[in-house]
């Protein structure tokens, strides 16, 4: 259970990094932080004492292997990170753009 | 195994905190690689090569990008200065995570713990998984073979984010017609 409470820790360290923080970049990479611990939550929780990475050998006798199931769907999550990451980045560089500065303070004033 | 992940983790919880409080923007990005590459070490102990493997092009990617934005824009960290209404971010920050924590203690009670998994839906792919789809790989034989649509949504997803970067990042925005 310690591992569970360790990566709840990371993703609240994430969050407090998102709520806290003036600077757009900083933001992003909480919300990295937080993406990182869930994909380790649901990578350890496909995990097996003493299993063997679920590639088939033919030799072996009644292999005990990991759960293949979480770790494709985390397969699939890491790639969407990637392209939620690039998008959040785009739209802070052309913030950074209109208004100078990555602090979202300054960027409540609408202009037109 | 739960020691060696605990560890890691911690490590990883030092980083990302260093990553949120460095005053130079450079020398967050670099702490960010910190997790982001101890979750690729807890990927391989966790017996996950394909996912260490995507994990390290994907975090190298990201870092290469992050750089070039805060290379092309300001390295400074922006100025803190507490507002008004200190006292009520603080209560909302605290009922929202109490909430989680309560969230979480509540929903971790039906997990099994850890290294003790039954695998329930599972079981029929790592039986039949190389009958049926002929990879030896049962990880690229459920993504790409009986989870197929997923990968499908993914690369719609993708395809989804490229269009929005391109139409955020275009140079010369497209003239108002004449009103």
């Amino acid at each position: 259970m310690t591992v569970y409470i360790m990566c709840f820790i990371l993703f609240l360290v994430g969050l407090y990094g998102v709520l806290t923080r003036r600077n757009m970049i900083k933001i992003v990479i909480g919300f990295s932080i937080m993406e990182f611990s869930c994909f380790l939550f649901l990578a350890m929780i496909g995990y097996i004492e003493n299993g063997l990475a679920p590639i088939l050998k033919e030799e072996m006798e009644n292999p005990v292997y990991v759960d293949p199931l979480p770790q494709a769907m985390v397969l699939t999550a890491i790639v969407i990170g990637l392209a939620t990451t690039a998008l959040l980045l785009a739209i802070a560089i052309r913030i950074y753009k209109k208004y100078g500065t990555f602090d979202i303070r300054k960027v409540n004033e609408l202009k037109g | 195994m739960e020691t060696l992940l605990s560890i890691l983790i911690g490590f990883m919880i030092i980083g990302a905190l260093y990553a949120l409080h460095a005053k130079d923007l450079l020398s967050a990005l670099i702490a960010q690689g910190i997790v982001g590459y101890g979750l690729v070490i807890c990927f391989l102990n966790l017996r996950a090569p394909d996912l260490a493997i995507v994990q390290i092009v994907v975090e190298t990617i990201t870092l290469v990008v992050m750089v070039a934005v805060v290379l092309n824009s300001s390295r400074k960290e922006v100025k803190e200065s507490w507002n008004r209404n200190k006292i009520l971010n603080i209560v909302t920050s605290v009922i929202i995570v109490g909430f989680l924590v309560y969230i979480f203690a509540f929903m971790i009670q039906p997990l099994q713990p850890f290294g003790d998994h039954s695998m329930r839906m599972a079981q029929y792919y790592t039986q039949m998984g190389a009958e049926s789809t002929g990879a030896a790989n049962l990880v690229t034989g459920v993504l790409f073979d009986f989870r197929g649509y997923d990968t499908l949504g993914e690369a719609t997803i993708l395809f989804t984010a490229a269009l929005g970067v391109v139409t955020i990042l275009r140079s010369k925005p497209k003239k108002e017609s004449a009103s």
